[in-house]
């Protein structure tokens, strides 16, 4: 799936998936951070964004 | 194409004269010029109405489903199938939708369709017959007629098509014909790859942008047989149901990604879309990707359960953290 929004242009690092158990906090943490940092670090995004007006 | 009609008929006309099958699906002319419309015979004088050209391009597995299969229907029914028809025979018989014994393959070693827009842009005005004459197309307009070589009118699922053999069958309706093996089976893939994030998105939005949402690719799809689609559904409506264009990508998106692993490529989606949208450029990545990741081409084998639908220690894993 990630593949095929990077196919039709969404950037891969808005996309990510992971497997983390509910007794791994300190990897959800991890996980959430490094997420939040690769998509701030990508300028804000204007595809597949509906516009309502 | 002729001894194979004449073939087809003949079969056809057998099966139903013994009574082995209820009724034989297969392809009818239409009701203009390069375009053949499918046709469900039960009975032994209408086997004439049965056609087979380069314009028969829909996939009639979509016929053969469970959700089109008339409930309580006790016989068989026989099918006319292409290489990429009996693959998605084989999909149905792999999903659970029909059962093996359910069904007569007439199959047809398939020389390829042509692709009808291709052919109406050589053209002002509008075609008004079509016939062939082997490896030759002759089309004709009030204005002119033109004689075209198959080959270079192939719709481009064909060009590269692989299978061109069914590969189930209970009947062959003519000799096999010669596989083609390609160095690079997804050339079209790759050119999209090539361009740079924005560039492909840019040509997915072109691509879509005359979208009607008249969901024809979706019907003519014999993968898409769930009895209510995601974007039919109004609760909770998971698309808008209009023109905008997130919502006609969204569409697209969904659709080609609920074929990922399961598509034939038998260009039946973009046969039916009537404003010429080669929605295959979606579905496309997703084959290359499957044959690449898992080494998978949908509809080839009824003991194996498609890569999405199967769990292996091996399965690629490097997008998950």
């Amino acid at each position: 799936m990630g593949n095929l929004l990077e196919h039709m242009g969404i950037d891969r690092d808005r996309v990510h998936f992971s497997w983390i158990s509910s007794a791994e906090a300190t990897k959800f943490v991890d996980v959430v951070k490094e997420i939040s940092d690769r998509v701030k670090a990508l300028e804000p995004n204007k595809k597949f964004v509906k516009d309502y007006n | 194409m002729d001894t194979c009609i004449k073939k087809i008929r003949e079969l056809s006309a057998d099966l139903l004269e013994k009574g082995e099958v209820e009724k034989v699906i297969g392809f009818a002319e239409g009701t203009i010029p390069m375009a053949t419309s499918p046709i469900a015979i039960q009975s032994k004088k209408d086997v004439e109405k049965l056609v087979f050209n380069s314009t028969c391009g829909l996939n009639l597995a979509n016929y053969v489903s469970r959700a089109n299969y008339v409930a309580g229907e006790k016989g068989k029914i026989a099918i006319i199938a292409k290489g990429c028809d009996s693959r998605n025979i084989v999909t149905h018989i792999v999903e659970n939708q029909i059962q093996r014994d359910q069904i007569y393959i007439i199959g047809v070693p398939c020389s390829g369709m042509v692709d009808k827009h291709k052919i109406s842009r050589l053209f002002e005005d509008e075609v008004i017959d079509f016939s062939e004459d082997n490896d030759s197309l002759i089309v004709s307009s009030r204005l002119k007629t033109l004689t075209l070589k198959k080959q270079d009118y192939l719709r481009g699922n064909c060009l590269y098509c692989t299978h061109k053999n069914p590969v189930i069958h209970d009947v062959l309706a003519t000799d096999p014909v010669e596989e083609q093996s390609l160095e690079n089976p997804f050339p079209d893939v790759d050119l999209i790859e090539a361009l740079d994030l924005d560039a492909k998105w840019q040509y997915f939005e072109n691509l879509t942008k005359n979208c009607i949402r008249c969901y024809a690719c979706r019907n003519a799809c014999p993968l898409c047989y769930c009895p209510t689609c995601f974007v039919d559904e109004s609760s909770p409506q998971w698309v808008g149901k209009g023109q905008n264009k997130t919502d006609v990508n969204t569409f697209h998106f969904l659709r080609a990604f609920h074929c990922a692993g399961r598509c034939t490529d038998c260009g039946a989606c973009v046969e039916a879309c009537p404003m010429g949208i080669n929605v295959r450029d979606f579905t496309r990545k997703l084959n290359k990707d499957s044959l690449e990741l898992f080494g998978w081409e949908a509809g080839l084998d009824v003991t194996k359960r498609p890569p999405l639908d199967a769990y292996s220690p091996d399965d690629p894993d490097d997008f998950i953290k």
